[in-house]
């Protein structure tokens, strides 16, 4: 008896036409297929979403409403002896500058024609920084020479007509506003038509000056954040290549294998996976408390961060060295090279691409990372420039993440914009580090 | 002579002592370098080593010794007043003494002085008493000539370490082995920086602990469900608000990491071609390189009011903006890479064997995945996910600023709650002073957080290496 006749038994069927199970079966295919495309789906649009807001809250912080005014500079009021020495000018406060400026205001909105029945001269001046008087003054300060001249001064405008031309301020919201009536706003939308008051990029404005108090969000810039930054990345560069190196140089081409070294390496794996905050904690008592270094200075960033890095800096520095074939150790060993020699001469300069590649992807870690710096007294508002290393390694500074985070922190929205766009920033240099370590692992990366 | 100073001269004197030392090996070997031990540099980097390394660790160890001496010395001066801390005024003492080599005329009237050193930026605690100005003085004096001795030997040192190094230069001498022996002991030395690191994270969490627990019964924290620091005192610090909004966060954002995390990886390693898998990984893993604080923001800016204004609001369950939903589903987001990648490489090396199997006894693609790689992979996925909550629950920025500030036991996701690392930020920033049980608690909590997640990265950690093993 063959199978075939036991098939027979049963009811004969297309074999092109597929039955309820094997449909049932077909269809759970398609579904998990299905699950899977949507699960990845999920997590793109998440990122897109993401940066769509990052960008759509961020992007309006590189423009700036400038209101441009024909200031002329007296000499009468600026430079009563005539001498242009910048002591006896810096007896003229802001408040004699303000009012020029208001002056100067007044009469530009009457020549052009402006009724300015619905606001006294305290709102038309409401239209424009507290910092602006003091920029003019610096202005004038720094270059004496203008003093008698009519320039043309661009005077920020407060973060609440900013945010007018921008969209986030509304002469429905400006009734409910204490800082800004609709009256001014209507004297404001008046003034830009006809070319008082212009919207621009401000590009460098932002990039450059320093942070500002709560009440001038419009003037307040990442100057001193990204120098800290810079700061403290030059001291993780500084230490954790080396170090890391060494450590990784050791453990992979020169440790014996006993407990000790796999205590070492466990240690170090373990590291990796310490939460930031801990390493912060660290930072506190040991640095602050006990070595009695200064809150706030980046080098306490950076000794902090270094130690976050080592241990990326480690696992990549070992993946790169491994990769190195045995042969070239051999080789030099053979030609009478010693342990030593061979590593630093061959197995190192062929590993350095690799290296390379982690330390900056480990930089790039230690850019982004705030909650130790929260720790170290890194929120503090800092307004003054620190000076150039070494000196300004212990002055106080910001950093670039907890910029952010103090931003958001305050109450006025328009520091919301500020901080959307200094997460900008942040990516951007991210992004470029990241491309760089791509190109050179393209680039450089030897397949043996 | 500053401490800058004297470590340039001594590494001026270690380069010198590095020409001196290869230019006499040369000329024992009568300029011919084959002669010699080791190549003619080894003899100078062993000069150098032999000048620089005893002055410089001279200079480290009296640098730590020093003020320990002055201390000593100075404080007989003091008159300590009732309730006075002695910390306090020696850092008065040292900040006069600091700012009388400011001066260049210091007045001997106390008044004129202190406004003097007002205006060299140097500020007081208190008023300048008689007997700080005399330590002062006398804290002045003893370390310029501690200084001066410092210098004298330090010199010394290195003059006698290059005399040494280059008389002991003979031809036959090992210098390669010496100075590669150097090399070695500064290779471990920087191997050990990584246990010195652990070591210190453990040194301080536990002593500041000890610290904490001295002011503030152990038990309270432990056991308390009720979390109120005051900063008068009378406070309740329990540990339990703050580990179940840990907890809460960690869960909501593990729902939805690690659904979608496996979902993907298990798409991307068994389905995908090549191309999509070359183009899809990458971009999944942005996610993960994103900072802490972007995700941050966007829970503060976007998630949070979203939620609260299709959500919580309609459906009556809360107002707040801040929520354990917010921070648990933004934080879900940055984790499903660190699910999907680990996952991805453990998928790929269940052996193709298994699958073609699997084929050959007529299962499809769907069923060969969930009924044999997975089951096989299943270790490893744990592995991932536990290392995702390690992750979820050491995460401080977004929960910072997602989640709020209110340590309450509440089961309702729209509930602003607080969690651990929140509170290790709140209690330790601003002005920190580490005498009261309301800033030392930090330290508690960092202990706590750091055991929860060291537990759990060693499970994960054993789970997933038994397991690669059981297929190589």
């Amino acid at each position: 008896m063959t199978d075939a006749t036991l098939h027979s038994a049963q009811p004969s069927r297309s074999l092109l036409a597929s039955d309820a199970r094997t449909r049932r079966r077909k269809a759970a295919e398609k579904r998990f297929r299905a699950y899977g495309l949507i699960a990845i789906s999920l997590g793109l649009a998440a990122l897109v979403f993401l940066l769509a807001s990052v960008l759509g809250n961020g992007l309006g912080a590189f423009r700036q409403t400038f209101v441009e005014i024909p200031v002329t500079l007296d000499e009468a009021t600026l430079d009563k002896a005539g001498t242009r020495d910048p002591k006896a000018m810096a007896k003229v406060t802001t408040v004699g500058y303000g009012k020029l400026i208001a002056a100067a205001l007044e009469a530009e909105l009457a020549a052009k024609g402006l009724d300015t029945a619905a606001v006294d001269s305290k709102a038309i001046m409401g239209l424009m920084s507290k910092e602006a008087a003091a920029d003019l003054r610096n202005m004038v300060l720094a270059d004496p020479s203008l003093i008698g001249q009519t320039i043309t001064f661009d005077a920020a405008a407060t973060s609440r007509v900013d945010g007018f031309f921008k969209g986030r301020v509304t002469l429905e919201s400006a009734e409910r506003d204490s800082n800004i009536s609709p009256e001014q706003l209507h004297l404001a939308q008046a003034m830009k038509d006809a070319g008082l008051i212009e919207t621009k990029l401000n590009l460098w404005g932002f990039l450059s000056s320093p942070d500002a108090s709560e009440l001038r969000p419009e003037v307040a810039g990442l100057g001193v954040a990204i120098l800290g930054s810079a700061y403290m990345m030059l001291i993780v560069l500084c230490l954790s290549l080396p170090i890391g190196v060494a450590a990784s140089i050791y453990l992979e081409e020169m440790a014996p294998k006993n407990k000790w070294t796999d205590m070492i390496e466990v240690n170090i794996a373990n590291l990796a996976a310490v939460p930031s905050i801990v390493y912060g904690i660290l930072a506190l008592a040991l640095f602050i408390n006990f070595m009695g270094l200064p809150q706030s200075a980046p080098m306490v960033g950076g000794l902090v961060l270094t130690l976050m890095t080592l241990p990326t800096i480690i696992i990549a520095t070992r993946a790169a060295l491994k990769a190195v074939p045995p042969s070239i150790r051999d080789a030099a060993l053979g030609v009478g090279a010693s342990r030593m020699q061979s590593i630093f001469h061959h197995v190192l300069p062929l590993a350095m691409p690799g290296i390379l590649t982690g330390t900056i992807l480990g930089l790039a870690r230690a850019l982004g990372e705030s909650a130790p710096l929260l720790l170290i007294g890194m929120v503090a508002f800092v307004k003054d420039f620190p000076a150039a290393p070494p000196e300004g390694l212990m002055e106080p500074a910001t950093a670039l993440p907890v910029q952010v985070y103090q931003w958001t922190q305050r109450s006025d929205p328009a520091f919301v914009e500020r901080a959307s766009g200094a997460i900008i920033v942040l990516l951007v240099f991210l992004l470029v580090m990241n491309a760089v370590a791509i190109v050179l692992r393209r680039r450089f990366e030897r397949r043996w | 002579m500053s401490l800058g100073l004297l470590s340039l001269i001594v590494l001026g004197l270690a380069v010198l002592g590095f020409l001196a030392g290869r230019q006499r090996a040369l000329r024992l070997a009568q300029g011919d370098a084959r002669r010699l031990h080791s190549l003619p540099s080894y003899y100078g980097w062993q000069v150098f080593l032999f000048t620089a390394i005893p002055a410089l660790a001279l200079m480290l160890g009296w640098a730590f010794v020093q003020p320990m001496i002055v201390d000593a010395r100075v404080a007989s001066h003091l008159v300590l007043p009732e309730g006075g801390s002695l910390e306090l005024m020696m850092n008065d003492v040292r900040r006069v003494a600091e700012g009388l080599t400011l001066l260049p005329a210091p007045s001997d009237d106390l008044a004129t002085l202190k406004t003097q050193l007002s205006d060299a930026g140097v500020a007081l605690g208190a008023e300048l008493r008689p007997d700080v100005l005399t330590a002062a003085r006398e804290y002045h004096a003893e370390s310029t000539s501690l200084r001066n001795i410092l210098s004298g030997l330090v010199i010394l040192a290195a003059l006698v370490g290059l005399g040494v190094a280059l008389a002991r230069i003979n031809p036959a001498q090992r210098a390669r082995n010496l100075v590669e022996q150097f090399v070695l002991v500064l290779l471990i030395g920087c191997a050990l920086v990584a246990v010195a690191t652990t070591f210190g994270i453990i040194a301080s969490l536990v002593s500041e602990s000890l610290h904490f627990f001295q002011l503030y019964p152990a038990r309270d924290f432990l056991f308390s469900t009720e979390w109120n620091p005051k900063f008068g005192g009378g406070s309740s610090l329990g540990l339990w608000p703050l580990v179940w909004g840990t907890l809460y966060v960690s869960l909501i954002s593990l729902a939805v990491a690690a659904p979608l995390g496996l979902l993907a990886a298990i798409y991307l390693s068994e389905y995908a071609g090549p191309k999509t898998r070359a183009t899809v990984k990458p971009l999944l893993e942005i996610l993960a390189g994103i900072p802490s604080i972007v995700y941050g923001l966007f829970a503060l800016v976007t998630v949070g009011p979203l939620l609260r204004d299709y959500f919580a609001m309609p459906m009556g369950w809360g107002d707040s903006s801040s929520s354990v939903m917010t921070a648990g589903l933004v934080m879900g987001i940055m984790l499903i890479p660190y699910v999907s990648s680990l996952s991805d490489d453990i998928i790929n090396a269940v052996p193709q064997a298994m699958r073609d199997g699997s084929y050959g006894l007529g299962a499809n693609q769907s069923e060969t995945i969930k009924r044999v790689v997975l089951p096989a992979a299943l270790p490893g996925i744990v592995g991932a996910i536990l290392l995702a909550a390690s992750r979820a629950i050491g995460e401080t920025m977004i929960v910072v600023m997602g989640a709020g500030a209110a340590a309450k036991l509440s089961l309702n996701p729209f509930d602003a709650m607080t969690t651990v690392t929140v509170k290790i930020v709140s209690q330790l920033t601003g002005d920190t002073e580490f005498a009261s049980p309301e800033t030392l608690v930090a330290f508690a909590l960092g202990l706590t957080l750091f055991c929860f997640t060291l537990a759990l990265n060693v499970v994960a950690l054993v789970i997933v290496r038994k397991y690669r093993e059981q297929y190589e």
